[in-house]
């Protein structure tokens, strides 16, 4: 009967199960139609006995930049670093988030704080919004940017603060505010598959790929 | 003249230092400021004693049951010296064709001033037949009753939201207070039950400054302005991210957050963290179980109540389902795939033809 409690049930009930299809429907869709490509034959003699080998190797060599772009980048990535840490903090650190995870997974593990998590979540906010503004004023970043670039960020933006708003009882209250966060985390979910954000799970297997063939030819990236 | 509140404590022989103590304490129970208590005790003073018309429909008796459990102000300070309780049928003694004409000549004496206390839902469907006194409908009952009403106080979460008769598949049809009357004020008392102290401190604060501050459900902001989880003394326990995982493990004994539990306290507005039950003896959480959220609209159909509040609600199989999403995205996935190598096939076709017999306009473009 009432519209505000009514926002909530949606972002706990059809919401978040629409979310959830879009994503794992999106991600297997992904992954599978990029795996099942053709892929040119490579006739030449393989250079190693186990190329997959370098295939892993390479999922790990490249979260470090190589030392020839150091000076130039590696502040940056120190920043995508602390963005990515602090997130990966709230996301699974957070009691509410875990239990969320459980109820959908069966998969359980002990939380945090919620003081490590808000600072997580600050420091995450923070470094998001330096991101952006690297982005928006690098003269290559910023030419090479799309929608997919700001729409994503925003997508990743916006849960964090709401979250935080929540916590806080910023804006709103209380129930509101956790509606708002619960709809646009869905929102990000479902984004997730069909966006640069795939590479949450795309990773591995690009650079494993990519590391396996240069790993055949006998050299290593 | 009519009776006042200060003549009627006088004829029970209480003093007019009682009746300051009892200002002082209700507008303390309000946590209203101390200057309120005088303002208070002005204006019931000079308050003729207000009739009040108390009417049950589709509801347990589990409001009027807590509300006679009231300490301050309790039931009979309430209607012996503030109110003039015209009828209840729980309550009074008479029954019957002699209890519906009191009422009738009660309503007549004090029509457009009375305050209409209703108590549980009213079922709409078959004609309103699902309850039925004296012959008529509780629907067409409460349309005739609130038409002589100065304000309506909509007693428990049945009358206020709903409640249990509303909750699906609400086979009679009932709705709140609020769906049945719109053009008087109603002030929604919310809880199952409502704690008792807040039913009758709601009362005084109406004799006293007439309408409360309300929120958007209703409910007035000095009882439900904070949820359950910010005044609970277990919250620290909460941010300190130590829970009971069972209702008899070590967190549960030493008193940890019951929010894993299925504890609805987050999103729950009511005083129990504060007023307590039973004389500010304990509440649910206190006494070891989690809030229900028995204040909160449909609080029956939230997907259970021990299931944890960011538990996704509903009863669908995920398993099922996600495996589904998984099996449908794969046969996506293959076929897109497929394409990309028919196309690939094609290209790499005609590549192969033009490269074995090059057309003559490329060849003399190259040329």
């Amino acid at each position: 009967m009432s519209t505000e409690t009514d926002l909530l049930d949606f972002a706990r009930g059809p919401a978040l199960e629409a979310a959830l299809i879009i994503l794992v429907f999106g991600i297997f869709w992904r992954l599978v139609g990029v795996l099942a490509l053709r892929r040119p034959r490579d006739l030449s003699e393989p250079r190693v006995r186990h190329a997959w080998l370098g295939g892993v190797r390479t999922i790990f060599t490249r979260m470090w930049p190589r030392r020839e772009f150091r000076p130039r980048i590696l502040h940056w990535e120190m920043v995508s670093y602390v963005f990515h840490i602090g997130l990966a903090v709230v996301i699974l650190g957070l009691v509410p988030h875990i239990l969320l995870i459980r109820d959908i997974t069966g998969l359980s593990w002990p939380g945090l704080p919620t003081g490590v998590i808000t600072f997580a979540a600050g420091v995450a906010l923070i470094s998001l919004l330096a991101l952006l503004a690297h982005r928006a004023t690098h003269p290559v970043l910023r030419r090479i940017s799309n929608f997919d670039d700001y729409f994503s960020w925003l997508l990743v933006f916006t849960p964090l603060l709401t979250g935080l708003m929540a916590y806080y009882h910023l804006g709103g209250r209380y129930e509101d505010l956790l509606a708002m966060h619960m709809l646009s985390a869905e929102l990000l979910l479902a984004w997730l598959p069909f966006s640069k954000l795939a590479h949450t799970v795309l990773f591995l297997f690009s650079r494993g790929v990519t590391g396996t063939i240069y790993s055949r030819r006998g050299a290593q990236i | 003249m009519d009776e006042t509140i200060l003549d009627a404590f006088r004829q029970n022989g209480l003093s007019r230092r009682a009746f300051l103590k009892f200002c002082a304490a209700t507008a303390s129970l309000l946590a209203l400021p101390p200057a309120a208590a005088a303002a208070m005790a002005e204006k019931l003073a000079s308050t003729p004693r207000p009739t009040v018309i108390y009417l049950s429909y589709q509801e347990c008796t589990g409001c009027l049951e807590s509300m006679t459990r009231s300490f301050s102000p309790t039931i009979e300070h309430l209607m012996f010296n503030s109110i003039s309780l015209a009828f209840n049928d729980t309550l009074q003694a008479a029954a019957g064709e002699a209890a519906e004409a009191a009422r009738k000549e009660a309503m007549r004496k004090a029509w457009g001033k009375y305050i209409l206390i209703v108590d549980g839902a009213v079922p709409m469907g078959a004609g309103g037949a699902y309850c039925v006194a004296a012959g008529q409908s509780a629907v067409d009952d409460l349309r005739h009753a609130a038409q002589g009403a100065a304000a309506i106080i909509a007693v428990g979460t049945c009358a206020a939201f709903g409640g249990v008769p509303y909750a699906a598949p609400n086979p009679t049809g009932a709705v709140p207070v609020s769906e049945v009357i719109r053009d008087r004020p109603i002030i929604n008392v919310s809880g199952c039950p409502p704690i008792p102290e807040v039913m009758t401190g709601v009362v005084v604060y109406y004799l006293s400054f007439g309408m409360p501050a309300l929120d958007r459900q209703g409910r007035p902001l000095t009882f439900y302005g904070n949820t359950i989880h910010d005044r609970c003394y277990r919250r620290p326990f909460y941010d300190e991210g130590r829970f009971a995982h069972t209702f008899d493990d070590e967190g549960a004994r030493n008193g940890w957050c019951l929010y894993e539990l299925g504890c609805k306290g987050p999103v729950t507005y009511n005083a129990c963290a504060t007023l307590k039950w039973n004389q500010g003896t304990s509440f649910p959480i206190q006494s070891g179980h989690g809030c229900l959220g028995c204040s909160e609209p449909d609080f029956w159909d939230k997907g259970g109540f021990y299931r944890p509040l960011p538990a996704a609600t509903g009863h669908w199989p995920r398993g099922e389902v996600l495996g589904g999403a998984a099996l449908g995205g794969t046969v996506v996935g293959v076929g897109a795939a497929a394409l990309a190598r028919s196309r690939q096939q094609a290209a790499a076709a005609k590549s192969a033809k033009e490269v074995s017999s090059p057309s003559p306009k490329e060849d003399s473009h190259e040329h």
